[in-house]
């Protein structure tokens, strides 16, 4: 399991402090999540555009990732014009979209757009080590940094023994069908899955106190603010800061 | 189960980060030193079992398994949907940062609520009466979460009113899978790993 295809890369802003970059991407997310004005939410996109350009981001995944975003907007789109109330401007068969409502979708489209776009670029530039690192720096619950930590770490071992199990079906020639026996199958192999992870935790438990574990991790390596990150997260802060005055 | 980024309102958003922190903070009190392996690796289960794909007609459906998250970690089911809809929101742009608040209470308090309901007869010995409890389980936890989808969409604006009722219309179908799926993991661990459902017990009146 792949999971974080955009932090393998050179970019000045793959090199940027994780701490830094999560804080300006929270900013950044908040601020453009309630923007209203389309005045201000062109600037942001253009923003974050520019963020993605930097981080040179792989552009088929990029895609990729931006059209599922997109294609639940599109949903929003089949509804939003004309469920909201306003002057009309275009007709399909008997329903009227009213201008507002275009409007509204729009801005929609924008924020939604926006805010993928600079967290790809900010936090995908991450690996997801880091991110957790960085959380257990700026003080979240050390027990939800630990829960975070292990959940990563245990997600592709957990994954490959999915794969495990369903390759150990095919070969039984299961093949999924909608019937009660496939379901039940499914069950099982959910059902198989916890028990072994569960397990597996329990071994893991055991092995930490084998280490002497008393309830949080030392942490050895350390971030450095270098005055690049400095710079650059007080120029997106203030970057941020007026597009919320827009 | 999410909603995106950028389509609901400051105060939805804001209550739902209030009533999410809440929900964590009351999890992550159950959760001893202990506990927090099996509570990660759950999570990263329960993450790896929404990966799968399950045929319905033409169609498939992917697994959502909120209440059976619920019926094994109780409250510390919040913690572990946060972290699960953090990495999706980080690693595959599912959801989002300013909604993490939100999509936690959608998924974690359906979840919680059926553990408290359904908890004393996932145990029992008679088999129809777990499966049918699990069941319930699974189906009233999305049922749960799809309602609480559509009522933060109306309450965002009423000109979602349509866009809700069909949220709500297309997870029935997904319910009746979610419901059949518990029922018969609940059931499988019952019969294999009954301390897996027993652990959530001692979760929800803590010792």
């Amino acid at each position: 399991m792949n999971l974080d295809p955009f932090s393998r890369g050179t970019s000045a802003l793959h090199r940027r402090d994780p701490r830094v970059k999560l804080v300006v991407a929270t900013a950044y997310a908040v601020v453009v999540a309630v923007m209203q004005d389309m005045a201000a939410l062109v600037p942001a996109l253009m923003l974050a555009v520019l963020l993605t350009g930097w981080a040179r981001l792989p552009w088929r995944p990029l895609l990729r990732r931006l059209l599922v975003v997109n294609g639940f907007v599109a949903v929003l789109w089949m509804f939003l014009p004309f469920t909201h109330p306003g002057t009309p401007v275009y007709h399909v068969g008997r329903l009227t979209a009213s201008r507002e409502g275009v409007i509204y979708a729009a801005n929609l489209t924008l924020r939604t757009n926006t805010i993928v776009l600079a967290t790809m670029a900010l936090l995908g530039t991450t690996p997801v080590f880091d991110l957790v690192h960085a959380l257990h720096h700026l003080r979240v619950p050390e027990k939800l940094a630990q829960v975070a930590f292990f959940t990563i770490r245990y997600l592709d071992v957990i994954y490959r023994e999915y794969l495990r199990l369903r390759n150990a079906m095919r070969v039984r020639c299961f093949k999924p069908r909608t019937s009660l026996h496939t379901y039940i199958s499914y069950a099982h192999l959910v059902g198989m899955l916890l028990v072994r992870s569960y397990e597996r935790s329990q071994r893991v438990y055991q092995a930490m106190l084998c280490r002497g574990f008393q309830g949080s991790f030392p942490v050895y390596r350390h971030f450095s603010l270098v005055r690049s990150d400095l710079v650059f997260g007080t120029i997106m802060l203030l970057a941020i800061g007026m597009l919320w005055l827009l | 189960m999410h909603i995106s980024e950028g389509v609901l309102s400051a105060p939805v958003l804001v209550a739902g980060g209030v009533l999410a922190a809440g929900g964590v903070g009351l999890g992550l009190r159950r959760m001893t030193p202990d506990k927090i392996p099996a509570v990660a690796l759950l999570s990263s289960t329960f993450f790896v079992a929404s990966l799968i794909h399950v045929p319905l007609g033409p169609a498939s459906v992917h697994l959502v398994l909120n209440g059976l998250t619920g019926l094994v970690l109780g409250w510390m089911a919040f913690p572990a949907l946060l972290v699960g809809l953090a990495l999706q929101a980080v690693l595959f742009q599912f959801g989002g940062l300013t909604t993490l608040g939100v999509n936690t209470c959608i998924m974690a308090a359906p979840a919680v609520a059926v553990s408290y309901l359904f908890q004393p007869f996932a145990g029992s010995l008679n088999r129809i009466l777990v499966f049918v409890s699990g069941a319930l389980c699974g189906a009233l936890a999305l049922l749960t979460s799809s309602v609480l989808i559509a009522l933060c969409l109306v309450f965002t604006g009423r000109h979602f009113l349509e866009v809700a009722q069909l949220t709500v219309a297309a997870h029935v179908p997904i319910m009746v899978i979610e419901g059949m799926l518990s029922g018969f993991t609940v059931l499988f661990l019952r019969k294999v790993k009954p301390e897996i459902l027993g652990a959530a017990a001692d979760v929800i009146s803590p010792a």
